[in-house]
């Protein structure tokens, strides 16, 4: 029989690991399962909240810029606080130093050819791999055609400027075979995004500004009594995982 | 060197929907069996554990509960001249893997297929003339609805399946849909409460001519004891359906209704975390001797078994055949070869997106299967004016609201910025669409065989998928998403957006998991890779599972039809096969 506790602590050094571990060989848990349910208490897998201080990956350098950015995408106006102080750079951070970061999961054996666009991201980087080279190369063209300035330190019309023609392919930055600046674009914007809109325990979404700005109750779990009040509003505020907005986010 | 294991009357490949279905009607019949499943072991308490469970990042966005590709991947092209590439991520469908397969986190849709649909080459040969869909590669699956009733009824009391039934023992019953086959008695739970979408999509449609009923859902409306006494809870609508396991006990998953009966049993064990590399077949290539399977720590070994069943996800049972020599490879220049032939997908992109300013959509109360459908302009339509065959079946409701997927914005709003997150607020819940699954018909060009470059960790080759839409197809759902923008304007929304389905088959954006053919059932073994017990024309002790059974893809989610077919097997097996083991149908 399997022992389940032995087994689940196994995973979650697995999961937790920065090391990029071929899936099949992270470790032994082939077993056979006959005669009754394999169930023991406790044995679950639930994750564990970001500890939001410090960073793990990004350098302060590559901090300063990628606040920046997500500040311009998420811009702080009355309907919520801007995309850093959302925790979207520390969710982006967090991210990259974990198994999305690494590719851990995907399919990266060669060889490496262009592709259509039907057939997706083509390129040998990992995530983190296409931030730091992105990253760089956005501040080499910053730098160079604004005197020695950094992103962060223009002007916000003028971040957007830039942004928008990452968007837009009119910015073509030095990367790297299968990456294009384009693509650099749509990376920053969809894990933004995901920072602002998951479960704050990943250490965006700080606070449940997200729900809270569009009306999503978050995990909550049982909308029977609900779903035939037509045209009304659900009257009660988002949850997360980790519970209600008090009690659990670090301050200052 | 395989370490050799003591003989087993049953080897099963893969243990979600299928596999579990044939374990437990093998080992009712009294038979040893053995499922090897590559992916973890999961129940309901400790993997779909409510505490987390809803969760968008972890299942829905990074999708723990999937096969990722660093296990197994597949290459893609849309056509032969292309060359195919990886998908480095799983994006226009998302395959299984663990206990329970796709059946954990899908939505729960659980149709059965039209009558007409398993004849339909004969159908619609006699109703317009084969000329009707020349350049479509239409077969009839060799099996007919009335042989099959049962296998679908059996599989909905299992399930719990919450719905109305429209047709009874030949009378329509009000409130069902008036097209399906007829059924040989009611659900066994009535429909799900439907939600403000579906309740104005149901009074559009009725207006509009079409005959709406509540879609079946593998959601249970109600507490439900299933066929093998196994307890189900009621769908609480939270919103975490598909790609998350249930942790309500309420949605129909292998599960939730037969793993806790089949896994007592002294006749039943599963090895999971252990993959299958191949079937070994004996010297004359007419049986199947044993399965070499590696566990994580790399050993290898092999598994004698008088059967086996092949019952991973159908793209990867045709990748099996492949590995193995079973059945020829289909050769498209030739038009010879049946394994991998008549892949089809499900043709999606037509419909109507609606905002309103005056109606609140509490999209986020949604179960994965809440809708309200209409099936006029499925695959048994008046196509006599049209210039297409098939169908798309349409509806309109509320699976979930969960915002880095879904949040909406009118047409030209940007991204980004100021002006995104102003109407993104304001469009938040404002939101409903009509649309729906579209048939998707076999044509040459479309088929499955192994990669010539790539690779998976073990050095075999790749599954290949050539494929794009049919002609045919793009024109059936363009023209059916205009009547649903003709049922839409109706409903006076404030802004009005059609879709519209487009040639160039996508891999990255999600579209369905609705992937079918490349070991399809038949009555001819020149045309099909199975016979119609889904027993394989050449190796006859392998019978193989899955929508890859089908010729041609319905307008209908595949897996209530996946099940029956299972069920049908089983029963041939059971009933037939064991009494004289060798083809249950001559070649």
């Amino acid at each position: 029989m399997r022992d389940s506790q032995s087994v689940k602590l196994c995973r979650r050094r697995f999961l937790a690991s920065v090391a990029a571990l071929p899936v099949l060989t992270a470790g032994s848990f082939a077993h056979t399962v006959s005669g009754k349910l394999p169930w023991s208490p406790f044995a679950g897998d639930p994750p564990k909240p970001i500890n939001p201080l410090g960073w793990y990956f990004l350098s302060p350098n590559e901090v300063a810029t990628v606040e920046a950015i997500v500040d311009r995408l998420i811009p702080a106006d009355h309907l919520s606080p801007g995309g850093k102080d959302s925790g979207c750079a520390v969710f982006i951070d967090r991210q990259l130093a974990g198994s999305f970061g690494n590719s851990s999961h995907l399919y990266t054996k060669g060889p490496f050819m262009p592709g259509l666009p039907t057939q997706g991201y083509q390129g040998e980087l990992t995530p983190s791999g296409r931030y730091r080279l992105g990253l760089k190369a956005l501040e080499d063209h910053v730098r160079a055609a604004n005197a020695g300035k950094t992103f962060a330190q223009l002007a916000p019309a003028q971040q957007d400027v830039l942004l928008k023609d990452m968007e837009d392919g009119k910015l073509t930055l030095k990367l790297a075979p299968g990456f294009s600046t384009r693509q650099f674009f749509e990376l920053l914007l969809q894990n933004t995004m995901e920072g602002f809109f998951a479960d704050p325990l990943y250490g965006g979404n700080r606070d449940m500004v997200s729900w809270k700005m569009i009306g999503f109750p978050g995990a909550r779990y049982d909308y029977r009594d609900y779903v035939e009040k037509y045209n009304q509003p659900y009257p009660f505020g988002p949850v997360s995982i980790m519970g209600g907005a008090l009690g659990w986010t670090v301050k200052g | 060197m395989a370490k050799l294991l003591p003989r087993k009357d049953v080897v099963i490949v893969g243990l979600g929907w299928t596999g579990s279905i044939l374990a437990h009607e093998l080992t009712d019949a009294g038979l040893d069996v053995v499922a090897i499943e590559r992916g973890p072991w999961r129940d309901t308490a400790t993997d779909f554990n409510i505490g987390y469970m809803p969760d968008e990042l972890r299942y829905a966005i990074r999708r723990e509960l999937f096969l990722q590709p660093a296990q197994e991947a597949i290459t893609m092209r849309n056509d032969m001249t292309q060359t195919a590439l990886p998908m480095r991520d799983y994006g226009s469908f998302l395959p299984g893997a663990g206990v329970g397969g796709a059946g954990v986190h899908w939505n729960g849709f659980t149709w059965r297929y039209f009558a007409s649909d398993f004849v339909l080459k004969t159908h619609l040969t006699q109703r317009y003339g084969a000329k009707k869909f020349d350049g479509l590669t239409i077969q009839d699956w060799g099996v007919t609805w009335d042989e099959i009733e049962h296998c679908f009824d059996k599989f909905e009391y299992l399930a719990g399946t919450s719905g109305k039934a429209g047709v009874i023992k030949g009378v329509v019953q009000p409130g069902g849909n008036p097209f399906e086959g007829s059924r040989s008695r009611e659900y066994p739970n009535p429909p799900l409460k439907q939600p403000y979408s579906s309740s104005l999509f149901a009074k559009a449609a009725t207006e509009f001519g079409l005959h709406p009923f509540p879609s079946p859902a593998g959601n249970l409306s109600r507490p439900y004891v299933n066929t093998l006494g196994v307890a189900m809870g009621e769908c609480t609508y939270c919103g975490y359906c598909e790609r998350f396991g249930c942790a309500n006990y309420s949605k129909s998953a292998p599960q939730t209704t037969i793993l806790p009966v089949l896994i007592k049993k002294q006749n039943f064990s599963v090895r999971t975390e252990c993959e299958v590399l191949k079937v070994n077949l004996h010297p004359d290539g007419k049986s199947a001797k044993s399965v070499t399977y590696i566990d994580t720590s790399g050993n290898e070994y092999e598994q004698p078994a008088d059967l086996v069943i092949l019952a991973g996800y159908g793209l990867m049972n045709v990748r099996m055949m492949l590995l193995s020599a079973i059945g020829k490879p289909y050769d498209p220049s030739t038009n010879q070869g049946v394994v991998g032939r008549n892949y089809c997908y499900q043709t999606g992109g037509g419909g109507a997106s609606m905002i309103f300013d005056d109606k609140r959509f509490n999209s986020f109360m949604g179960a994965g299967a809440l809708s309200t459908a209409a099936h006029d302009f499925n695959s048994d339509m008046d196509h006599s004016k049209l210039d297409f065959v098939g169908g798309c079946s349409i509806g309109s409701g509320e699976s979930n609201g969960r915002p880095i997927q879904g949040r909406p914005t009118p047409p030209g709003t940007p991204r980004w910025g100021a002006q995104w997150k102003e109407a993104t607020a304001k469009t938040y819940g404002h939101v409903m669409s009509i649309g729906g699954s579209g048939s998707s018909y076999a044509q040459r060009g479309n088929y499955l065989d192994l990669d010539p470059t790539y690779t998976d960790n073990f050095g075999r080759p790749l599954l290949r998928i050539t494929f794009d839409f049919p002609d045919n197809d793009i024109r059936m759902q363009n023209w059916v998403g205009e009547q649903c923008v003709k049922i839409a304007k109706t409903l006076n929304p404030k802004i009005l957006t059609a879709g519209k389905a487009r040639k160039g088959w996508n891999s990255v954006t999600y579209q369905t998991t609705h992937n079918t053919g490349g070991a399809i059932m038949g009555a001819d073994p020149k045309t099909s890779a199975v016979n119609r017990y889904l027993q394989n024309w050449d190796v006859s002790n392998v019978f193989v599972m899955g929508a890859c059974a089908f010729p041609q893809n319905a307008a209908m989610n595949p897996t209530g039809t996946v099940a029956a077919l299972a069920y049908w097997a089983a029963d041939a097996i059971t009933t037939r096969y064991l009494k004289n083991p060798g083809p249950l149908v001559p070649a």
